[in-house]
């Protein structure tokens, strides 16, 4: 009885993921989506611990445990998740992908004893568990790299010496390890074999994220996002659960036709990505010009740029990741609603890579009560600034840059831009003079109708403001 | 050869399962607005932690002698977890903000 009702929490749990996946897809009802996909969540777990039974009929054992682990990490989820900034919302992405694959890698190492000795286990089963541990593994290793480096724990984009070759030999020595390791060619030192095997995964996961660029980060993330929904589907096959199956599927296939989308949005390759040298091409440019001359810009003051902004009657606001950084979302807002409040037609352009994630910058500008429709998207946007008198740059670089226009050499050549240049000022808000996350030289600063705006995005648009009251 | 049709043929509810699950995945992705991958990407992060399940079943039937496996578990049985609740709590979180906004409008 127990077991019947079991598969069919598991049937409803499925529909659940399924449903509030589909209705995560529009932004009026994504939050409720998200509600019906982790009940479907709650159901499946709950289901679990007390219908479960295996095949000899024995209820789950260790329950005291069970419940312990589920509430130390469900503390620990849920504070992690509270306590993060929106700007750290990648980061704490990519860690909590990693404790999943490091879940998944687990469940290999624990399993792998029951079967490897048992001469009944197939080679599909045994060839499950492994693919569950090497995936799993690579995943957890690879996010955790991934975290460190947006975290900015980990500065620079390693790239050993023949790192293709290195990481290709990685991946065909994991692929045949898991080959005879499922087939029983290894009869002595199995467990010794398995740990290598881990060893072996762990090591590519590190070495396959190490040299990313960071802003080929979202797409790995994406990606290591999909291994893990892969690794918890083998999960699924080995106990012939249907939850994990279709949970994992789902992630799985989704999670790669996500990685594909954000790939397109930056008009980069897949492979690109993987075996490319985004960030890195342009390691050696010295903002200025790495010719050695340097070249000048102008530089423009809030009370200047306050006249400007008020007598404009249309300006377009690119907010970026320096502007998140700054927590200025606030206020811009204020300075929108002054503004506007002064008949000035005020739109922010979104690029779909803008912040470190696609849609991150609408989340964080959501945070701040920016209404959803001035975020106008960048095909839509890309025809108006020719039209508009302003354009303010927030702390971004890589993503108006028209090097990805014209420059065929530049690494970032092809990606789709916010064509600001065609503005009749552009004024551009940054730190200092130094290269964006791409590591590479814009050469928009230098242009006759740009000028410059240096300090932290928040003070100097405090000041702005105040400028602004003042006229 | 053999032994993989076999396989499939044993499994054919399975496979089933998954080659739908599969086309089901990118149906439900490609209609997504941009604006909203990363909740989507949050979201789809929080439900692969239903590999915590799996977790669980190892624990339960692990014997209780066996320290290994139970300290192993039950580190499985955390992380699965924080993957979870962690995941649907950040998603919540940013899905919030787009909700506001037309409260907020007069």
């Amino acid at each position: 009885m127990g077991e019947y009702i079991l598969e069919i929490a598991y049937l409803i749990a499925s529909v659940l993921y399924i449903y509030g996946l589909k209705m995560m897809s529009g932004p009026k009802t994504a939050r409720n989506g998200n509600l019906w996909a982790a009940s479907g969540m709650f159901i499946a777990i709950i289901a679990t611990i007390f219908l479960y039974t295996d095949g000899s009929g024995n209820h789950l054992t260790n329950l005291p445990w069970i419940g312990g682990g589920i509430a130390i990490g469900t503390i620990l989820g849920y504070m992690m998740a509270k306590k993060v900034q929106m700007t750290d919302m990648p980061q704490m992405v990519s860690l909590f992908n990693g404790m999943g694959g490091a879940c998944a890698a687990i469940i290999g190492i624990i399993e792998f004893p029951h079967y490897v000795h048992d001469p009944n286990a197939s080679f599909l089963i045994l060839l499950t568990i492994f693919a569950g541990l090497v995936i799993g593994s690579t995943s957890f290793a690879g996010s955790m790299v991934a975290f460190l480096k947006l975290n900015g724990n980990l500065k620079k984009d390693i790239r050993l010496p023949f790192y293709n070759v290195l990481n290709t030999g990685l991946i065909i020595a994991a692929v045949g390890l898991t080959i005879c390791l499922a087939g029983g060619h290894i009869h002595s030192n199995i467990e010794l074999w398995v740990y290598i095997l881990l060893g072996l995964s762990l090591s590519y996961g590190v070495l396959f994220v190490l040299p990313i660029g960071g802003a080929d980060m979202p797409v790995v993330i994406s990606l290591l996002n999909s291994f893990t929904g892969m690794a918890a589907a083998f999960g699924g096959f080995l106990y012939g659960n249907m939850a994990m199956l279709t949970g994992g599927i789902l992630v799985g296939s989704a999670g790669t036709i996500l990685t594909v989308v954000m790939c397109k949005g930056m008009n980069r390759s897949l492979t690109a990505v993987i075996f490319g040298a985004f960030g890195t091409g342009g390691k050696d440019v010295v903002a200025g010009g790495g010719d050695g001359t340097q070249k000048s810009y102008k530089q423009t003051n809030p009370s200047d740029l306050a006249v400007l902004l008020n007598y404009s009657s249309k300006v377009i606001i690119v907010p970026g990741y320096g502007l998140a950084v700054a927590q200025a979302q606030h206020v811009v807002n204020e300075m929108e609603n002054l503004l506007t409040s002064r008949g000035v037609e005020v739109k922010y352009a979104i690029h779909p890579v803008a912040g470190r994630m696609p849609g991150h910058m609408n989340v964080l500008l959501a945070e701040s009560n920016v209404e959803y429709d001035k975020l106008v998207e960048m095909e839509d946007i890309n025809p108006e600034f020719a039209t508009c008198d302003v354009v303010l740059v927030l702390g971004a670089n890589d993503v108006v840059n028209p090097a990805a226009k014209e420059d065929p050499a530049s690494p970032i050549f092809g990606m789709p831009i916010l064509t600001v240049e065609d503005a009749a000022h552009t004024v551009i808000n940054k730190r200092s003079m130094n290269v964006g996350y791409a590591g590479i030289d814009n050469d928009l600063f230098y242009r006759d109708k740009s000028s410059m705006l240096f300090g932290d995005a928040k003070k100097v648009l405090t000041e702005l403001v105040s400028e602004l009251k003042g006229l | 050869m053999e032994q993989i049709l076999a396989f499939v043929y044993e499994n054919m509810d399975m496979v089933y399962i998954v080659i739908l699950s599969i086309i089901l995945g990118i149906e439900v992705i490609e209609s997504v607005p941009a604006v909203l991958h990363t909740p989507l990407m949050s979201g789809a992060n929080a439900i692969h932690g239903v590999v915590v399940v799996g977790a669980i079943i190892v624990m339960g039937t692990a014997s209780p002698d066996n320290y290994i496996a139970l300290t192993l578990g039950f580190l499985a049985v955390i992380l699965g977890t924080v993957n979870v609740v962690g995941g649907f709590v950040v998603t919540d979180r940013m899905l919030d903000m787009f909700k506001k906004k037309p409260a907020k409008k007069d």
